[in-house]
């Protein structure tokens, strides 16, 4: 049984994880098809973050299973560099290599996952940089860059892995109100040329405007999920109710 | 006496560079998950940094060296395997290395965790990743300590004296006990002493500068 572009590209099923003692998913499950955008929202601590490391293994799970394009991540022979070449991440922290340049950032997995050779990363990773607008920045060193723009070079350098799905982890949190927009605008041209976007955000304008489905998630649970506008306009759930009428 | 300067020259050098690697490889093993692995990198750190250097040497060459073959040499008689200048070397370079894992390995533990995770969700390997990013940045956190630690080496090198390694200080004692002007002598071997670790602390500054980060730390 082979994975074809009908399925899902990333199927959450009946996934538990703790940490030691402290249960943080119960039993979540989800499906992303090919070039959807989901958002999932939810209270600080309702384990946002640790679902969408699970689906790239950077956290394991105690039960269930989540297969992304067919490969199974919860399997102890997992091949991580296969799963890791399918899927991108932008982290809170932007968490890029301070002692590399914006352009040396984006060539290095190419170079060394990929073995791409260095003049045509190079030259994919121009273009990259110019696609989330950040042309004349090249030999900047990220402490010599705005949060916004190394946001933006973060997400250039998972995009130069030609990933099929993009996790996106609260990427506009740690940002000046004034470079928030940028870095939206860049998710948002990907959504719009079809990239399969996972984001957790607490911008609800945006989750709005871009995602397909929104999921919240409260105490490790999937607690109400539907497509923008019913969710916001008729959220049933009191939990829902709540955490919506504090945020918007 | 120009021997004597080139053999602590040569043998400074040898150590430096060994006592890094050791140093390097030791700090990469620390992180294995295997224990016996971490358990014996901890063991050797602890061997070398709780006994006097001067123990050290001699246990190498005098129990070590002992033990191993010898080899015929040019003029058909018997020769140790190793000779005293290499045992210096490996001792020196031992115990060095001891203290640079742990230079090392503090400045592994001040990369940010973070960092290393973005990489690993870039697909490195774990080799790619120590190699490429925790390296590179726990050097810059760790080269005022290992700068001291490498001038405080090539002070020690004066040790090999004590199995007759024919370095600086032997040679000059070698001199002096033939010739009258100590005085002299002394003053000369402080100079060149330390002309020598001044040479090597402008070379670990400019190092260190060229390793600066724009924005960075
Ligand atoms: N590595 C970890 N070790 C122990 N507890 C953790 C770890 N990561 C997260 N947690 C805990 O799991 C819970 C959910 O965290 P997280 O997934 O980060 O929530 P969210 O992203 O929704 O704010 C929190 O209580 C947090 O303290
Ligand atoms: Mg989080």
């Amino acid at each position: 049984m082979s994975w074809t572009p009908a399925d899902p590209m990333v199927s959450i099923n009946n996934v538990h994880k703790s940490f030691g003692e402290l249960k943080v998913l119960n039993g979540v499950s989800l499906d992303v098809m090919k070039g959807d955008v989901i958002c999932i929202i939810g209270p600080s601590g309702s384990g946002k973050s640790t679902l969408i490391r699970c689906v790239n293994a950077l956290n394991d799970i105690q039960q269930g299973s989540i297969l992304v394009e067919g490969q199974e991540v919860n399997d102890a022979k997992l091949d991580k560099l296969e799963l890791r070449k399918k899927v991108g991440m932008v982290f809170q922290q932007y968490n890029l290599f301070p002692h590399k340049t914006a352009l040396q950032n984006v060539m290095m997995a190419p170079i060394r996952v990929l073995k791409q050779d260095k003049a045509s990363a190079e030259a994919k990773a121009r273009a990259l940089l110019k696609k989330v607008r950040l042309e004349g920045k090249e030999d900047a060193y990220p402490g010599e860059l705005s949060g916004g723009q190394q946001q933006r070079v973060a997400i250039a350098r998972s995009l130069a892995m030609q990933p099929d799905v993009m996790l996106f982890d609260e990427v506009t949190a740690a940002l000046d109100p004034e470079t928030v927009g940028e870095v939206l605008q860049t998710i948002k041209d990907l959504a719009e040329e079809g990239m399969t976007c996972i984001l957790v955000t607490h911008e609800m304008g945006f989750a709005r405007e871009v995602a397909d489905h929104i999921y919240f998630t409260d105490r490790g649970v999937i607690v109400e999920h539907g497509p923008p506008d019913t969710f916001f306009q008729n959220a049933q759930d009191p939990r829902t109710q709540e955490f919506l009428s504090q945020i918007l | 006496m120009i021997g004597g300067f080139l053999t602590t020259l040569k043998l400074s050098a040898v150590c430096l560079f060994f006592s890094v690697i050791i140093g390097v490889v030791g700090a990469w093993l620390q992180g294995s998950s295997f224990k016996w692995t971490r358990r014996f990198v901890n063991g050797y750190i602890q061997l070398f940094r709780n006994t006097p250097p001067l123990v050290q040497l001699y246990f190498f060459y005098f129990a070590i060296g002992t033990l191993l073959p010898t080899v015929e040499n040019d003029w058909g008689g018997e020769s140790p395997l190793l000779g005293n200048f290499a045992w210096a070397a490996i001792s020196l370079s031992f115990f060095a290395g001891a203290f640079n894992v742990e230079i090392f390995r503090s400045g592994i533990e001040a990369v940010p965790k973070s960092t290393v995770e973005a990489a690993e969700a870039l697909g490195f390997t774990k080799l790619q990743i120590y190699k490429d990013i925790t390296l590179p940045l726990a050097f810059r956190v760790a080269l005022p300590a290992l700068n001291n630690n490498l001038v405080n080496l090539v002070k020690t090198t004066t040790l090999a004296y004590a199995i007759a390694v024919p370095d600086l200080l032997y040679e000059s004692n070698q001199i002096w006990s033939d010739n009258v002007n100590v005085t002299e002598m002394m003053i000369f071997l402080l100079i060149a002493y330390f002309v020598l670790v001044g040479v090597l602390v402008a070379g670990m500054n400019r190092w260190e500068r060229s390793l600066k980060i724009p924005g960075y730390g």
